[in-house]
């Protein structure tokens, strides 16, 4: 599997490859990154066939290295995806994706009555885990909700 | 060494810790049996109102003059420059702090006062409501009201009646008492006001007792506190209304059988759900619940503005 994968999308000398995000999320953690403005060169495929996924997402980024804060970012995407930092076509080194503690400016307070919409402030959510479920904590109308209705601002 | 809650900002019951409770409920009974009319002398207080709220505007605002502070303030936002003119929550607060010592607000949004306590520059704020979210001081005086009547905070069965779904005073008194010792919980709702999930998780996590059950008759030899509220007729059909009614509502003869320490609580206004007769009971204690208010109040300003009492 593994080979067929390096057929279809080329190897690159330095960067950083992001691979096994779940199918359809690949635009999205691109977006995350700013990278659909980078002037490098960016290799995406999308739904590529994955033994463990089944169908998944991938991004080649070259002379990009995605910082840890960044990889933490990643994790509310891509729980399950590996980082990977090449030079010299070679891997350098793995990041491991942990959630980050709290998250700023990224989704919106699904709580129409929040005061975090018309106010000059950045939304921030607290993140609990309890099993597989992720929940976001508003730090300003303190409810939690589910990772999965969260919607980016 | 300065109390602990000197110049803190008290936005969310949560972040209070078991200590801090007990100093405020200590506090306030040595502020109703001695009045100490100059603890926050030439202190100057806002009251910012941006919604009506007559009981708790009334009971800080008079904590505030009792212990010798000034008030500046509004009693509805509707008449500021905010919904007049347009301007943020975040500016007002920003201009009205600077004027003041602390800051006291009510406001209709959800998470209102925590936003104010990032614009206040170190002034203070004090939550007096903001939204179905959090009411700090309203807990603080159940708390007072509790012990003042049982003469513990913990080792207490504690019954909650009414609506537990959208009822901000339950979860919140919930969340506090459960940072006491033994407290044991019985959740009195229909089904549709039941307390929400994640206050029963947050009580499972922390390994404390609770039951739910449909009436109140039945656990009424148990408790210590009863903690009524309001089952709001909007919520229902009036048929479904009609129905469920009934097994909410507290009279005298529903008292029968209890222990002669209990005490029933509502945090007010009370329409039908506690009948009159209940008042003569010496079960009752809501009216002088709603008086402790000024004392609990008072304790925390002058808590949160003096370093030592």
């Amino acid at each position: 599997m593994t080979k067929e994968t390096q057929l279809q999308v080329e190897a690159i000398c330095n960067g950083t490859v992001i691979d096994h995000i779940p199918a359809h999320i690949g635009i999205k953690v691109l977006k995350l990154f700013e990278m659909h403005n980078t002037e490098e060169r960016v290799t995406i495929g999308l739904n590529l066939p994955s033994s463990a996924l089944g169908a998944k997402d991938l991004l080649k980024i070259e002379n990009v290295f995605i910082t840890e804060a960044q990889a933490k970012k990643l994790a509310l995407y891509a729980p399950n995806a590996t980082v990977n930092q090449i030079e010299d076509y070679k891997v350098v080194k793995k990041l491991a994706l942990s959630l980050p503690e709290t998250i700023n400016g990224v989704f919106e307070c699904p709580n129409s009555n929040c005061i975090s919409h018309n106010e000059p402030v950045d939304s921030s959510f607290r993140l609990i885990q309890r099993g597989q479920d992720v929940r976001l904590k508003c730090k300003y109308c303190e409810k939690a909700y589910s990772r999965q209705i969260m919607t980016e601002l | 060494m300065a109390n602990s809650l000197y110049q803190k900002h008290i936005i969310s019951i949560s972040e209070l810790s078991r200590e801090e409770l007990e100093l405020v409920v200590q506090t306030a009974g040595k502020l109703k049996a001695e009045p100490q009319p100059e603890l926050i002398k030439n202190k100057v207080i806002a009251s910012c109102f941006f919604e009506p709220s007559t009981r708790t505007r009334l009971s800080f605002e008079t904590a505030i003059q009792r212990i010798g502070g000034d008030v500046i303030g509004f009693d509805n936002g509707g008449n500021t420059s905010l919904a007049k003119k347009g301007e943020t929550l975040s500016d007002s607060v920003q201009v009205i702090s600077s004027y003041v010592d602390a800051f006291v607000m009510r406001h209709p949004q959800e998470g209102a006062a925590r936003l104010a306590s990032e614009f206040t520059g170190g002034v203070p704020v004090i939550n007096a409501g903001d939204g179905a979210n959090q009411h700090p001081t309203q807990t603080l005086l159940d708390l007072f009201s509790i012990y003042e009547t049982q003469g513990r905070l913990d080792n207490l069965n504690v019954a909650f009646v009414g609506d537990l779904k959208y009822g901000r005073t339950v979860h919140s008194l919930t969340q506090a008492l459960a940072k006491f010792n033994n407290n044991r919980f019985f959740f009195i709702a229909p089904d549709a006001l039941a307390m929400p999930d994640y206050i029963c998780e947050e009580l499972d996590d922390a390994g404390i007792q609770y039951s739910v059950h449909q009436e109140m008759e039945s656990t009424m030899t148990e408790l210590d506190v009863l903690y009524m509220t309001r089952v709001q007729k909007e919520r229902f059909d009036d048929s479904e209304y009609a129905h469920i009614k009934s097994a909410y509502v507290l009279s005298a003869a529903t008292l029968e059988g209890a222990k002669e320490n209990l005490k029933v609580l509502h945090p007010l206004p009370r329409v039908d759900e506690i009948t009159t007769d209940v008042d003569k009971t010496p079960h009752a204690y809501y009216f002088q619940q709603a008086e402790n208010g000024v004392y609990a109040r008072e304790a925390l300003l002058a808590l949160v503005l003096n370093p030592t009492l």
